[in-house]
């Protein structure tokens, strides 16, 4: 089953590092891992989507927890969540045919963002199943480039995953 | 108080009580040692290799129960340390290494003697730390010592630029650590400890299985008082070796691959398994789905991420085994298992431990004779092989803490570093260096660092003029095809000895040894004494690979 680990780490140099060398030491597989500032300047943010069973994910959670810069671990999978990836696809496109990938970006509610002589870049945002149809909807007319950010998530009305000033600041 | 970085490094160590460093100097580290030369307060071991630093470190920590300070330079210094760096996490030994680094403006340009030491030590430390602003140095050194001693304790590194060393700061110690990432367990969950104590009372045929977690937490006396209340059978790990008398009725020694039967039939045959600060090594359950089968789990651990790691647990607690083991204490009534003890007993009594005393010089019986000798009473320390499994077995430790090896990483070359560390730690204590040719012949050039200190360390070498351990391997798992396990070469010991200014014999019988041993262990210098052991002789019992532990053969 697929995870998705809201991870709170210390804005330190080198926290990546850690937290990267310890899924490939231990053999854990990431899907898809997102890294970024966060309302706080000295508490980044991973989200780390990961696939394993529950003892998988046992593990995964405890080893993270090891680290001295990993500050809080939220698995928001069964909880709801706002997730979301932003895909940036570059696709060969004559002049001619440029009207019917924008038809498709339309249906996708994809933004045009660059135009070239042969191509057209378009952006998407979208959870998981979104972005892997619209990738699809584009293979047909040749995908030069593509790049995807990596999922992150929020939970969804009161609940939050930040720090808690009181009890995790003690 | 206005200084530089190296002198409020050492300050930070005078203020957490260091009185002694092991290490070796050089280019990028030399500020510090400039420091160390002005304050005057703290000893300095030099070593004769960075490698000897850290394991005499380690084992200066394991014999004190203080943290093991080391200091190397740059690039090979801290290279040559990684071995022991290692060692030491697997052993859960508390370590703070200094090491020196490349001015900052260096740093990433390949410079001379640059390595990322940060980089290369991630997996191996507890934490550590690359120094690139000057004020925070206290800090980070405060929590260096914090995180290396609390909770699981490990090794943390602290590498120190040189260009920030000699920067200046107005020192001020924080009183406090503040890591809202780093908050261990101590105290055991209350309905845990509960529901742990309820099997306790109900188990029928309960054995303890204690790992080095007893003496990291001093916890000896509980572990004796739940054992004689319980009438629960105890077997150590081979890191838990010395947290129970060795001679109490209920001690069925070391399990698992080298341990003894008696002890892997109880573990085999107990409904209940009382798991104290131990992992779960492979080489402790063999296959795992044939460890404890009938067996309810109970596990007390500081580090959360070892429950549940290896096998499935009915109990959880995590915590630190000593305080855990006061509340279970509380909770427990003395109850009768004679019928299980009985059952126990005769297992002991139909499978003790021997070899074949066929008249050859056999390396068991150097243990033997070293224990009847000692009456247990020295701290040993080992390197890694055979001879290191027969001091498991024939070597009943009395006092906490009195073994001093390497388990987890099985490092090659820990003992004689290590006998060091532990002597300068320990200097009125009788201190064994229990070793092989293979494994001496590693670190021997800590020989001179033992005379330069005037370490009275008595070392015996179970010399077999090979790799026993490997060999053994090779005879059972390679049909006899012995491919680099025998030296075309070994140094007569005994005229090494002569070398380094001390006293050298060579041994080739039982009764040479016994004519000898007096006057070793009585010597107020250091002493080698080398063994020409049985070079055939091999460990048993034995699980061979991939067997359940009640499957040992005799070899």
């Amino acid at each position: 089953m697929r995870h998705t680990l809201a991870v709170l780490v210390e804005n330190n140099p080198g926290v990546l590092a850690r937290v990267a060398g310890l899924f490939s030491r231990r053999g854990f597989n990431i899907d898809s891992l997102a890294v970024g500032r966060t309302e706080r300047p000295d508490v980044s943010r991973m989200t780390i989507v990961v696939e394993g069973d529950d003892r998988v994910l046992e593990q995964v959670t405890k080893q993270l927890h090891k680290l001295v810069d990993v500050i809080k671990i939220n698995d928001v999978t069964p909880e709801e969540y706002v997730d979301r990836e932003l895909v940036l696809i570059k696709v060969s496109c004559d002049p001619a045919r440029r009207g019917e990938i924008m038809q498709v970006a339309d249906v996708f509610r994809a933004r045009i963002v660059d135009l070239g002589r042969k191509t057209i870049t378009v952006e998407c945002t979208g959870n998981d199943g979104k972005i892997n149809a619209f990738e699809e909807s584009l293979r047909p007319y040749g995908i030069k480039e593509l790049v995807r950010t990596g999922k992150i998530a929020m939970l969804r009305g009161n609940r939050s995953t930040s720090l808690d000033d009181k009890k995790d600041e003690e | 108080m206005e200084m530089t970085v190296a002198q409020a490094l050492i300050r930070c160590l005078e203020l957490e009580g260091v009185e002694v460093v092991f290490g070796y100097p050089g280019g990028a580290i030399l500020p510090v040692y400039d420091a160390l030369c002005r304050s005057g307060n703290i000893k300095h071991v030099l070593v004769r290799h960075e490698q000897g630093a850290v394991h005499a470190a380690d084992a200066y920590a394991r014999a004190t129960g203080r943290v093991g300070v080391v200091l190397a330079t740059s690039g090979p210094g801290a290279t040559n340390l990684v071995t022991g760096i290692a060692n030491a996490c697997m052993d859960s030994i508390p370590l703070v290494l200094i090491t020196g680094q490349v001015p900052t403006s260096q740093v990433g340009t390949d410079a001379f003697q640059e390595v990322d030491i940060t980089g290369i030590t991630m997996p191996i430390t507890k934490h550590n730390y690359l120094v690139k602003d000057a004020g925070r140095l206290p800090a980070l050194i405060r929590n260096a010592f914090h995180i290396a001693s609390t909770g699981r304790p490990g090794p943390v590194l602290v590498d120190l630029p040189k260009d920030v060393a000699v920067e200046t700061i107005n020192f001020e110690y924080p009183k406090t650590v503040r890591l809202r990432g780093y908050k261990p367990t101590y105290t055991g969950h209350r309905t845990k400890v509960k529901e742990a104590a309820e099997l306790m009372m109900n188990s029928e045929r309960p054995v303890i299985y204690a790992g080095g977690g007893i003496l990291n937490s001093h916890a000896t006396a509980e572990l004796v008082e739940l054992a004689e209340i319980l009438s629960a059978p105890v077997t150590n790990t081979f890191m838990g070796l010395s947290g129970f008398p060795g001679d109490h009725p209920l001690f069925l020694g070391m399990l698992g691959l080298h341990g003894t039967r008696y002890a892997n039939l109880a573990v085999t045959h107990c409904d209940l398994l009382i798991a104290l600060g131990a992992r779960f090594d492979d080489r402790v359950t063999g296959k795992i789905s044939g460890f404890a089968p009938n067996a309810a789990v109970i596990h007390v651990d500081i580090d959360p991420a070892e429950i549940g790691k290896n096998v499935r647990v009915h109990v959880p607690i995590v915590g630190d085994v000593k305080q855990v083991l006061r509340a279970v204490l509380a909770q427990v009534k003395k109850k009768d298992r004679s019928g299980w003890l009985e059952q126990v007993g005769q297992w002991k009594a139909q499978y003790p431990l021997t070899y074949d005393r066929d008249g050859s010089f056999k390396p068991q019986a150097v243990i033997e004779k070293l224990y009847r000798h000692t009456r247990g009473e020295a701290v040993v320390a080992t390197d890694v092989g055979q001879h290191q499994m027969w001091v498991a077995q024939y070597f009943r430790f009395k006092n906490p803490g009195t073994l001093i090896s390497s388990g987890g990483l099985g490092a090659m070359g820990f003992g004689l570093p290590a006998a060091v560390g532990a002597q300068i730690g320990l200097p009125d204590r009788l201190v064994i260096l229990v070793t092989g040719d293979g494994s001496i012949q590693m670190t021997m050039q800590e020989l001179a660092t033992a005379v330069d200190q005037k370490l009275p360390i008595k070392i015996f070498i179970l010399n077999n003029s090979g790799l026993g351990m490997v060999r053994q391997l090779q005879e059972f798992y390679c049909e006899g095809r012995y491919m680099a396990t025998r030296f075309g070469f070994v140094p007569d010991f005994a005229l090494l000895a002569k070398a380094y200014g001390v006293a050298g014999h060579t041994v080739r019988s039982e009764d040479d040894l016994d004519r000898l041993l007096p006057e070793v262990l009585a010597s107020p210098e250091m002493v080698i004494v080398n063994c020409l052991v049985d070079p055939e002789e091999n460990v048993s019992p034995m699980v061979p690979a991939g067997r359940g532990i009640d499957e040992a053969i005799d070899c």
